[in-house]
């Protein structure tokens, strides 16, 4: 008998901006000007929230702190997408999403400054608490969307992770269990090529993360991740699919981690300082003000009020931040669980004088 | 009222719930068409559908983090782990999400969720088909851990877990499936959880005793002046019952089939010790498995305590 091939793969990658702003048209997303320029003010939120965080890590106002630089069109491009009635479970590193989403950016300052009460997501957010347990939250959002295909709801629900959490097992079995099920995910890897100190190529023989959804059964896309527009329209399809039965997908946003892991990590020890160069070449922010200003909805007047609005917003948030109590030694037993036995009562009254 | 065993008598308590509230739904390997491998779950699928029964695939880790998912949703999932030797990778779930999303949300996010597993030894099955390995749960702040010992106060138990707004690891002794017939409870039926039951009163000694070893512990007691205590909830335990018991007999014995070291013993013991040593006429002893891992069926019996050990305990401390 001869032999039969039983199955081949293709993975697609989608580029609408070029790094000189020029785009395919055809590929743009029917976005209005306001909403293009709403894009490119929560770009400048994300960065200026970032690097006020690092400011505020390195004063002692905030504890260890992970940075979003580089990743800022990864997150509010995916995020944008997103619908209320949508949920979300994001890892650590997601706080463009956050913003883009409405989350206070006064709690994410509360939360890595060490305050769990930033953690309580506003009622009404479909937003899971940040994820440290690396890839674990992807079970967590197959979960969900199997409840939600159980109670017949129409929403979609999105998981965040980076490249290392493509290797942990629970990332396998969160999308395999997705693809047998055919459930309502979008699965969004921001893959900024290192995992702390380990870079992609010793995380994975794949010759791209996207393809990994192949082997469960459901599509797999890359995205330049530095491109606003394309990780937007990417989402936004994806999204889409899922409400509407399609069953999952895999987004995996090629981008650049260009700080350090955390503000305990220095990266300076472990790669070279010309491949970061090279990804500030590719910065997304400075790309989609090129595309902007093609389109006559940009200049550098409009990007001083744009940035001069947006360190408002951060400092309003620094202020709101600083001006909480600190919690009570006895709020740690609060929310332990549902009724706190009797052992627990006695230790919460040790713990309170 | 109807004679069950235990796998009818939980077998009902899904039942009902599942027909009481539309949130119920449980998922796991061969929950659905198989029935469960020990048929614990038989007719469910049937009756309900496989979006109420789910068969999940092979992964533990999974199943419990798809349970963390749904409960977050809305829904009360009954998560099945085949086998307590099994649930290991699914402990990251249980300790890093399930027990701690209430605290880290502040209250926005629950876990109401279950898994029920198999537990404990003497069903003459491969390895880790006959782990008991509760400490390592209890110590874990926000799961609660649950042994029921009899076909009724499974159900009763089952029913609460079920109820609870917290995650609750069902512990269902394997020896015990089949092994008693008793009346069960149609309909309403619930026990507290976080209540030990006397199951034998008495007032020279008190035994502490859970699982497969509560049924060989009543047994063994036998001719003795001794007080039976069933705490049925590990964690949180009902310490007040226990305290009770001892400042009035003043000696105790814990059986358990775990090992030894780091047990649920030595909290028990460690509790004693704080709050009622001098009550206390004599050493508190525990007999326990030795700290091996469970061998396999030719050596179980020299592993389980034994009524002979368990008797020679309730001697020896009846010395003092």
């Amino acid at each position: 008998m001869p032999e039969s091939t039983l199955a081949t793969f293709a993975v697609k990658r989608l580029e609408i901006i070029a790094p000189d702003g020029t785009a395919d048209d055809s590929l743009v997303p029917d976005l209005s000007g306001d909403e293009l320029r709403r894009v490119y003010y929560l770009l400048l939120l994300t960065r200026t929230y970032d690097g006020r965080a690092l400011a505020l890590q390195r004063e002692g106002r905030i504890g260890t702190y992970p940075s979003v630089l580089g990743q800022e069109a990864a997150q509010v491009g995916s995020a944008y997408a997103i619908h209320e009635r949508d949920w979300v479970f994001p890892s650590f590193r997601e706080m463009g999403v956050h913003l883009t989403l409405g989350y206070p950016a006064h709690q994410l300052f509360q939360y890595w400054g060490g305050d769990e009460r930033g953690l309580r997501t506003p009622d009404g957010m479909n937003i899971f608490p940040i994820c440290v347990s690396v890839g674990t939250h992807i079970p967590h959002a197959a979960g969900a969307a199997l409840a939600a295909k159980i109670r017949g709801d129409r929403i979609a629900v999105v998981a965040y992770f980076g490249d290392g959490a493509t290797s942990k097992g629970d990332f396998h079995e969160g999308f395999n269990l997705a693809g047998v099920r055919g459930l309502p995910t979008v699965f969004i890897c921001q893959n900024n090529q290192w995992a702390i100190s380990v870079p992609l190529s010793s995380q994975t023989a794949s010759r791209t993360l996207a393809q990994k959804a192949v082997a469960y059964g459901f599509d797999g896309i890359q995205v330049d991740g530095n491109d606003v527009l394309a990780v937007y329209r990417a989402t936004r399809e994806a999204l889409e699919k899922a409400r509407n039965g399609g069953g999952p997908t895999f987004i995996e946003c090629l981008t650049y981690r260009m700080s350090d892991h955390t503000t305990a990590d220095d990266a300076g020890r472990y790669r070279p300082p010309e491949e970061v160069e090279k990804w500030r070449e590719r910065d997304p922010i400075l790309r989609y003000e090129r595309f902007l200003a093609k389109r006559g909805l940009w200049n550098e007047d409009y990007a001083a009020e744009m940035q001069g609005k947006a360190e408002g917003e951060i400092d309003e948030a620094v202020r709101r931040y600083e001006a909480v109590p600190p919690p009570e030694p006895g709020e740690m037993f609060d929310f332990a669980c549902g009724e706190l036995s009797a052992r627990q009562r006695q230790q919460r009254e040790n713990v309170r004088e | 009222m109807p004679q069950l065993n235990m796998v009818q008598a939980i077998n009902l308590a899904l039942r009902e719930e599942m027909a009481r509230d539309d949130r119920v739904v449980i998922l796991g390997e061969d929950v659905g068409r198989d029935g469960g491998v020990f048929r614990v779950t038989e007719g469910l699928f049937d009756q309900f559908g496989p979006e109420r029964v789910v068969d999940t695939p092979l992964a533990e880790s999974a199943i419990v983090g798809a349970a963390v998912g749904m409960a977050a949703y809305g829904l009360r999932p009954v998560a099945e782990i085949q086998f307590m030797g099994f649930i290991y990778p699914a402990m990251d779930q249980l300790f890093a999400h399930a027990a701690r999303i209430r605290t880290r949300s502040r209250g926005r996010f629950t876990a109401p969720l279950v898994v029920r597993t198999p537990y404990g030894a003497g069903i003459k099955a491969p390895e880790l088909h006959e782990e008991s390995t509760e400490a390592l749960f209890c110590q874990m702040p926000g799961v609660k851990v649950v042994v029921p010992s009899g076909p009724a106060n499974a159900k009763g138990l089952l029913t609460a877990a079920i109820r609870d707004p917290d995650p609750v690891l069902f512990l269902e002794p394997t020896r015990l499936y089949r092994m008693i017939k008793e009346e069960v409870p149609e309909g309403e039926y619930t026990l507290p959880l976080g209540k030990a039951r006397i199951a034998r009163p008495g007032s020279a000694v008190t035994v502490v005793a859970w699982g497969s070893m509560l049924q060989r512990v009543m047994k063994a007691v036998e001719g003795y002046d001794a007080e039976v205590i069933d705490p049925m909830t590990l964690s949180p335990f009902d310490w007040e019952t226990l305290l009770n018991s001892v400042r009035k007999t003043g000696r105790l014995v814990i059986v358990h089939e775990a090992p030894l070291t780091g047990g649920l013993g030595a909290e028990i013991a460690a509790t004693v010790a704080e709050e009622a040593i001098l009550h206390l006429r004599g050493p508190v002893i525990r007999v326990a498995g030795p700290d091996v891992p469970v061998p396999l069926a030719k050596l179980i019996d020299h592993y389980l305590p034994s009524p002979e050990r368990i008797r020679a305990a309730l001697d020896e401390v009846l010395q003092y």
